[in-house]
């Protein structure tokens, strides 16, 4: 058995690596089909999909809370399946709901998760403050967690998740349903992590702004296969067209409208009231455009050109657009898990 | 690893007890609702002792046993619904992603119900000596009582467990609760076996563990020291415990599912 200094400089070396991972569900479809993944050491990579993509099934097995059904992986260069308690040394988890029992002050889980993770009780209490404080706490630190606004939860779940100065740090969607101060916050503090310390971040969101602002690298899943994987720049130039969207003064003119727009190119998106294309000449088609409405009659009431973004990356992969792609995600029952305690 | 484990215990002990105590909507219907009911059937049901073979002048002190029984069943449902919400709202994952062992998760969770079997044994006897009741036994008696009682909480805890373990969910460890009074009902819990003329109802008390479990408390409160009572008594609150142990460690290994 590897000593624990063993598992930390193993750990530091490496990021993640999956070779054809799969999950599949009794009597449902494969929740993750055959994804590979190369996650380097210190890199903050983005998983970004719709609800039900197979985002948040990817991140169990790669955390060992849900065994495969194929393909491997290694997290911190341990395997996921035959080497589960090194690898769970190796990292820190906020999984996909901040997992707080509201009856605890933060201090409190602070304790608790220093203990469970075997820190020596005089570092426990040091720990733990060092981290509320880090994460904005400190103030909070003796109120119970039901108390906590959905931002100071999920900042309390992140502190958590870094009890054990893990290497590696999954982290499921920790800004849903937060506000746009607390997201940028928990941005801040997620780069900062990567930055100063060193740590692999292995991010899944269904923002694509949270991808485009904080992930070197990004994997956009869809139906549990990644269909693209790159850095935010390089997959928004693999798109290279922007996308031109008007809206109609008239309603009625909207079919007549779209018409019009795709001489230019594909249809892109959806307008609510009006129509977007993309555009196969680049930016310089804009005028073309405007003097073919203005030769068909049309009446524009606004007119507006879109850089690529990761949502037309999202789009020209998958057909559809990242914004309401979702299914909900199959979880596992407690029989189809293998494994001990 | 002894010492890790010990930790371990002591850490989630120390979350249950302070859940327990911080959660007064499962500590006082659990003192209240038996007391309750303590305070009906004593006073409705004492012309009970005037049937020969009743073995009690008093029966306040024959009825003090059934508190300590409804009391354990209150263990059942807060100790399962308790680990219910930690599966439901995710924090088992957050235990299962540390070198958390399962059997120090069993036993710190048992340790709210330990609190909550202290003070409602507590409670129970202070009240029912107040009102009246007997203590053939002395302070000997009171001490083995409380022993007693919560050994019966700790073990029907367990059942608990493994409820919530295996279902995951709070209302399914809720829906046991009728179920476990049913037993406490079809019991001699209103009469003693000997005078329970409704053949099936004998048979089926007499078949039932927690007569047995009634049947302790009773000796120790106004028989007198009966070591066979005792050790029927505490030998059932083991073998439950047991088999709840057992199957809620099953249960675990399904439930809290990491390579």
């Amino acid at each position: 058995m590897a000593s624990l200094r063993e598992v930390a400089e193993q750990s530091q070396r490496t990021g993640i690596e999956v070779e054809g991972l799969v999950r599949e569900f009794k009597n449902g479809p494969r929740a993750v089909d055959g994804i590979d993944l190369d996650v380097g050491a210190g890199e903050i990579y983005g998983f970004l999909g719709p609800n039900g993509a197979g985002k948040s099934t990817t991140v169990l097995m790669l955390t060992t809370l849900l065994p495969p059904t194929a393909g491997t992986a290694r997290v911190a260069g341990f395997d996921i399946v035959s080497e589960g308690p090194r690898v769970r040394a190796s990292i820190g988890a906020a999984l996909q709901e901040a997992a707080l029992d509201p009856l605890l002050s933060g201090r409190e889980h602070m304790r608790l998760q220093t203990a469970l993770h075997g820190l020596a009780k005089p570092e426990r209490e040091e720990r733990g403050q060092e981290l509320l404080a880090r994460v904005g706490l400190a103030e909070a630190a003796d109120r119970k967690v039901g108390g906590y606004s959905g931002g100071m939860k999920r900042r309390l779940d992140l502190a958590l998740a870094l009890v054990h100065r893990p290497r590696i740090l999954f982290l499921d969607e920790p800004t849903t349903g937060l506000d746009i101060q607390s997201r940028t916050a928990l941005w801040e503090e997620v780069a900062r992590l990567a930055a100063d310390d060193g740590v692999t971040v292995f991010l899944t969101t269904q923002y694509l702004e949270e991808a485009d602002a904080l992930a070197e690298r990004v994997g956009i899943i869809d139906h549990g296969r990644i269909v693209a994987e790159g850095t935010p720049a390089e997959l928004k130039a693999e798109i290279g067209r922007p996308t031109v969207e008007a809206v109609p003064a008239d309603p009625g003119d909207r079919e007549h409208l779209a018409g019009v727009l795709e001489r230019f190119g594909p249809r892109a998106g959806t307008s609510p009231r009006g129509a977007a294309a993309r555009l196969e000449g680049g930016e310089a088609q804009l005028a073309e455009v405007v003097r073919a409405l203005d030769a068909e009659g049309i009446a524009i009431e606004h007119l507006q050109l879109h850089a690529p973004s990761l949502d037309d990356v999202f789009l020209a992969k998958t057909g559809r657009s990242l914004e309401g792609a979702g299914d909900p995600e199959p979880e596992p029952a407690p029989e189809e898990a293998v494994g001990a305690a | 690893m002894k010492g890790r484990l010990r930790t371990q215990v002591g850490q989630l002990a120390h979350r249950s007890v302070l859940r327990t105590l911080r959660q007064p909507a499962q500590i006082v219907p659990a003192l209240v609702f038996p007391l309750f009911l303590l305070a009906v059937n004593s006073g409705g049901l004492k012309d009970a002792t005037n049937l020969p073979g009743f073995p009690t002048d008093s029966y306040l002190s024959f009825a003090l046993a059934v508190p300590f029984m409804q009391g354990a069943l209150f263990s059942v449902m807060n100790t399962g619904t308790d680990l219910a919400r930690d599966i439901e709202t995710g924090f088992l994952n957050r235990l299962a992603l540390t070198p958390l062992r399962g059997a120090a998760l069993l036993s710190g969770l048992l340790a709210g119900a330990v609190v909550l079997g202290l003070v409602q044994a507590a409670t129970y006897l202070i009240v029912g000596l107040v009102a009246g009741a007997e203590l053939v036994t002395g302070l000997g008696g009171a001490l083995t009582i409380v022993a007693l009682s919560v050994s019966i909480t700790v073990a029907f805890g367990s059942i608990g467990l493994f409820a919530a373990l295996r279902t995951g969910s709070g209302e399914a460890v809720q829906s046991l609760f009728p179920v476990f009074f049913v037993f406490l009902f079809i019991s001699a819990m209103a009469l003693p076996l000997n005078l329970i003329q409704t053949n099936w109802f004998h048979d089926v008390a007499s078949a039932n563990p927690v007569t047995y479990l009634l049947e302790a408390f009773r000796s120790l409160l106004f028989e007198g020291w009966d070591l066979g009572a005792l050790a029927l008594g505490f030998g059932i609150a083991a073998a439950v415990l047991a088999v709840g142990l057992l199957a809620a460690s099953a249960a675990l290994k399904t439930r809290l599912v990491r390579t």
